[in-house]
């Protein structure tokens, strides 16, 4: 199985005026196609720099980063948006959909940006709508849905490239337990599906769901915990 | 990205803020609306010149003698010789000498006093020949012009200006009438229509036209010289030519090389009235411009607001895909778009301004299609310029910043 996350001694470097913050120390992890992996660690343990790193929002300071056989450790911005266009998709605690923009505008939004054209965009957003469960919510502004509904619109919206990784962070955060328990199904069936997720949390019920923990301490991963 | 794609998105901004957009585009409404105003009245005030000089008769040249400088170097001041004959307006009127000339009205001009029992006025008394009506464009309004007949002999007629008509005969037809200018009786055969030009000129109807024979019998003058010679070029292009013609003919006939006349066209009358509302118009611009930039800002100030506010859409569209350019270029089309439609409902409203003004103050509006069209351009080009900053604040945002702040 080849590895979509090669993680070689990442090293992150904050500078605050003049204290510099380490807040990775040298972790190395890989993680595999298809397999499913949840990111614990406490605040400050650095677990949202390395959300960062994972998702190309951020380069790492010194080490290497190779996410689908491309090393982007050293892209540039631009270069970067590209990646993370086509190779990852993202959901969020807040899901930070458009509110202005319908559900299919909203899903639409990463094909926008790969430069596709009108038709196969609908088309594609249309199925993953359906794919989550909203196919009769196309039209529908995020104001309209419920938070569990906004989720899955933000996950429909992380299937629609068909990304190497999809990359939660928090997804629960903001939801009640049935939406909690609406969106971990969904993450289970997708990981069924043969997705690579990885999860960020600091849920250990939510954490639990997955194949594997990676706990980060101190910028370092302190232990694999195999479930 | 491609540009439907940044022009559908600029447009869905701006229309889920429509009150703070339609607040921006103000700016720049009010700016352009003003200055197509402002050039309308300009322009309304250069053709009033223009149609007003055109009404005292239109392609004309008025030829005047004795304005050069002499061989001593005295010079005579315009006008004042007596260097023009009626050989010269004679010569003038031959079409192969000055083939460019449709007509040629030579008149000597007095003062005379006009007496009509007890009513007494002081007038130009114009000595003219039958062009004169055509050349200067003049209509007779009751009555009639002299015949060539009448010119021939020196007939003891008179045509009044309508001022002199109404100062002379407070009621009653002057037709008919007789009246002694400079104590010689004559007969009133005519009155002219008043010129409906002159501000400029109160004289143009207030005069006495006379046959140019009957002028000289009463001044008592026996020479050929003429005060003035009016030439009324074929057609506007002809203008020039005529000028030349006219020039060389008259030097040739005076036998000197230095002209002992000088020849002036209504262009040079317009140019000088354009002067001054050139310069008001340049001014009243000139602030309605310094509005348009005031507008400008204000597109630059809600820009940057608006990327403040959109701090984590910004982020999450750059976590999505969206590259610093496009982010810069979605910028730039909406600054774009917000000025481009500010410049159109502010041609709009200037165009509605301009139709109704002239109800109000006594000034015609004319709107020139060049200045609508620069207007819309200058309100687009302002817009993206004005854009240019916030834009590319926004481009710089990194991603993680832009999602993580609230």
């Amino acid at each position: 199985m080849s590895a979509v996350i090669e993680l070689t001694d990442v090293r992150k470097t904050y500078t605050m005026g003049s204290l510099e913050v380490d807040a990775l120390r040298g972790l190395s992890a890989t993680i595999d196609e298809g397999e499913y992996v949840a990111v614990v660690g406490p605040s400050g343990s650095g677990k949202s720099t390395l959300m960062h790193i994972i998702g190309c929002l951020d380069v790492p300071t010194s080490g290497t980063y190779v996410l689908d056989g491309i090393d982007v450790a050293t892209m540039d911005e631009s270069a970067l948006a590209r990646v993370r266009n086509s190779k990852v998709g993202f959901v969020f605690q807040q899901f930070n959909l458009l509110s202005s923009l319908s559900a299919l505008r909203n899903v639409e939004l990463p094909l926008v940006y790969a430069g596709l054209g009108r038709a196969e965009r609908r088309e594609r957003a249309a199925d993953a709508l359906a794919r989550v469960g909203l196919a009769d919510r196309l039209e529908h502004r995020p104001g309209e849905l419920s938070g569990g509904q906004q989720q899955r619109v933000a996950v429909a919206r992380a299937l629609v490239t068909e990304p190497a990784l999809i990359l939660a962070d928090e997804p629960t955060g903001n939801l009640d337990s049935s939406s909690t328990r609406e969106i971990l199904a969904l993450f289970d069936e997708l990981h069924g599906g043969g997705r690579t997720l990885v999860l960020i949390t600091h849920e250990p019920e939510v954490a639990a769901r997955a194949e594997r923990t990676l706990l980060i301490h101190d910028g370092a991963l302190l232990d694999e915990v195999p479930v | 990205m491609n540009w439907a794609e940044t022009f559908r998105s600029g447009a869905e901004a701006i229309r889920s803020h429509r009150l703070r957009s339609g607040l921006t585009m103000l700016g720049i409404v009010i700016g352009i609306s003003s200055v197509i105003v402002t050039v309308g009245l300009g322009l309304g005030a250069q053709n009033k010149v223009r149609s007003e000089i055109d009404a005292l008769g239109s392609n004309l040249l008025i030829v005047s003698p004795g304005s050069s400088t002499n061989s001593s170097g005295i010079r005579g001041g315009f006008g004042s010789g007596s260097t023009l004959t009626l050989g010269d307006a004679a010569a003038i009127d031959t079409e192969e000498v000055a083939p460019d000339v449709a007509a040629v009205a030579p008149v000597v001009s007095t003062s005379g006093s006009l007496v009509n029992g007890t009513a007494n006025w002081t007038s130009q008394v114009v000595g003219a020949t039958r062009d004169w009506p055509e050349v200067r464009k003049r209509e007779v309004s009751t009555g009639r012009f002299f015949t060539d007949e009448e010119i021939a002999t020196g007939a003891p007629v008179v045509v009044l200006g309508a001022d002199t008509a109404s100062e002379l005969f407070a009621i009653g037809n002057p037709v008919g009438q007789s009246i002694t200018v400079n104590g010689t009786p004559m007969t009133v055969i005519g009155v002219l229509a008043s010129s409906g030009a002159s501000s400029t000129d109160a004289s143009e109807d207030d005069l006495a036209v006379m046959p140019l024979t009957t002028a000289k019998q009463l001044s008592g003058s026996t020479s050929s010289t003429v005060s003035t010679i009016y030439v009324q070029a074929a057609s506007q292009e002809a203008l020039s030519a005529a000028y030349q013609e006219i020039q060389a003919l008259l030097l040739n006939r005076h036998g000197v090389t230095e002209a002992d006349f000088s020849i002036n066209t209504q262009e040079s009358l317009i140019e000088t009235a354009n002067e001054t509302n050139r310069t008001l118009t340049i001014l009243l611009g000139g602030v309605a411009g310094i509005s348009l930039l005031v507008g400008g800002i204000g597109v630059m100030n809600i820009m940057l607001v608006s990327v403040t506010e959109r701090v984590r859409e910004i982020g999450l569209r750059k976590a999505l895909g969206a590259t610093p350019s496009v982010i810069r270029r979605q910028f730039l089309v909406e600054a774009g778009v917000l000025g481009a439609a500010g410049g159109v409902v502010g041609v709009a409203l200037g165009i509605g301004t301009a139709g109704v003004l002239p109800r109000f103050i006594d000034q015609p509006v004319a709107v020139s299609a060049v200045a609508t069209a620069t207007a819309i351009v200058v309100a687009l080009l302002l817009g993206i310029g004005f854009g240019v900053y916030p834009a590319s604040r926004a481009a710089k945002l990194t991603p993680i910043d832009a999602l993580r702040s609230e």
